[in-house]
């Protein structure tokens, strides 16, 4: 199980969902993948994005314009 | 036991997609979404940007309807294919710049190459017969089903006891007596259809989910591409025209003057890319210099960006003018009056 970074910065929606889509897809069941965005939809929409595609968020935060997604990918 | 049939789903995030999906997965029908990211949607961009908006609630609504419908949902990013329908459509642009016919071939083709990929049976959309004036007409919809390769794989739930039987129908994957025949633009069958199924807050998008059929959008597209000489576009580009008012004093450049602090800020972000002014002595607009400019020009430039400041009333206003490469000018200018900027050079 490993730790991952995705810089979506600057994007907006919904191209940090789409880049965590695409990044989820190399990762293995277990990994943690952190998403930073300055998209303030991005707390919505990942979140939405890993309800409806089975993967866990362990935790969302906003600081300095900025948004945190911690998701935990799962076996689907 | 009968196979389960599998069938990719269009969804845009309004009622029309949502009620196709829900109808396939009332027959039995496995179902997954997919929604293209073309730059051009209006979803969520302007709401980002927008200091205003931020207070309003945020969702995207391909997403909102997946859930709703309990499905996944594949989001993608056809932004660099996405070019050539809009260069070079086939069958024509709308109204405005909307490439409706064409896109919609294009977006069933790639749901086409999707569910050939991934195993999948048939695609779904929500298209209503007579519903949009280019790409959902009696005469259009065969031509969508035809140039986009999907031919009678692709079923219309919401309208096809008024169009022939496709393959889903015929091999008995899909009873046709329970699919629709929903024509015109009359929502209330469709009103009625999500009453039924318990959908309350779906998407009411008053001009539809495109950019592109947008007048005051498109007249901003076209006015780059002819500034520029070349109908080629990136990303930034066509962000760029979903912000700020769009002011072009002369054929060689362009103005793009932040409206509210949130468009300042995403302006700001461009600053290594075009030329920026900012007001030094009173609260006032960030605004980008798009083009070439002489002395002259950043000279009429900063009286234009004083006129939507703060300081709109007063002698002088102090503008900082900043090159790409971090040099900066000190203009102290005297703001342009309202009735002196010509209507025309609007965008």
């Amino acid at each position: 199980m490993s730790h991952f970074e995705l810089d979506a910065r600057r994007m907006f929606c919904p191209m940090p969902v789409i880049r965590t889509q695409d990044k989820i897809k190399e990762l293995n069941t277990g990994d943690t993948l952190e998403v930073v965005s300055t998209d303030p939809g991005a707390l919505n929409d990942i979140p939405a994005w890993c309800r409806i595609n089975g993967h866990k968020v362990i935790e969302t935060r906003d600081a300095d314009d900025e948004v945190f997604i911690l998701i935990e990918v799962c076996d689907v | 036991m009968s196979q389960q049939r599998k069938a990719v789903a269009l969804i845009s995030g309004g009622l029309d997609s949502l009620l196709a999906a829900r109808v396939m997965l009332e027959q039995g029908i496995h179902v997954e979404g997919i929604n293209f990211f073309t730059g051009f949607c209006v979803e969520g961009h302007t709401h980002a940007i927008r200091k205003q908006d931020k207070s309003k609630p945020k969702r995207n609504n391909a997403l909102w309807s997946a859930e709703q419908l309990g499905i996944k949902l594949h989001i993608i990013d056809i932004v660099e294919e996405y070019k050539d329908v809009l260069i070079n459509p086939k069958h024509g642009y709308g109204k405005n710049m909307n490439p409706c016919l064409d896109c919609k071939i294009f977006m069933v083709n790639k749901a086409k190459q999707w569910a050939e990929e991934n195993d999948f049976d048939f695609i779904i959309t929500g298209e209503v017969i007579g519903q949009r004036p280019m790409s959902q007409r009696k005469d259009t919809m065969p031509v969508v089903s035809r140039e986009s390769g999907a031919d009678d794989r692709l079923l219309r739930p919401l309208c096809a006891q008024n169009l022939p039987e496709t393959l889903p129908e015929k091999e008995g994957w899909v009873k046709r007596d329970e699919l629709f025949g929903f024509s015109g633009r009359n929502r209330k069958p469709q009103m009625a259809l999500a009453k039924k199924y318990g959908f309350e807050d779906y998407a009411k998008p008053a001009g539809g989910c495109c950019f592109l059929t947008d007048e005051s959008y498109s007249a901003k597209l076209v006015d780059l591409w002819d500034a520029r000489g070349t109908r080629e576009y990136e990303m930034d580009d066509i962000m760029l025209l979903k912000v700020g008012r769009h002011i072009r004093p002369a054929p060689h450049y362009k103005l793009i003057i932040g409206r509210e602090d949130g468009e300042n800020k995403f302006l700001q972000g461009y600053k290594n890319n075009f030329i920026t002014f900012k007001t030094m002595d009173c609260p006032g607009p960030l605004t980008l210099l798009d083009g070439v400019a002489t002395d002259k020009d950043l000279e009429l430039a900063a009286q234009i960006s004083a006129r939507f400041s703060q300081g709109r009333d007063k002698d002088s206003v102090t503008i900082e003018a900043r090159r790409t490469n971090g040099d900066t000018t000190t203009l102290v200018v005297k703001p342009m009056p309202a009735s002196e900027i010509n209507p025309e050079w609007y965008v």
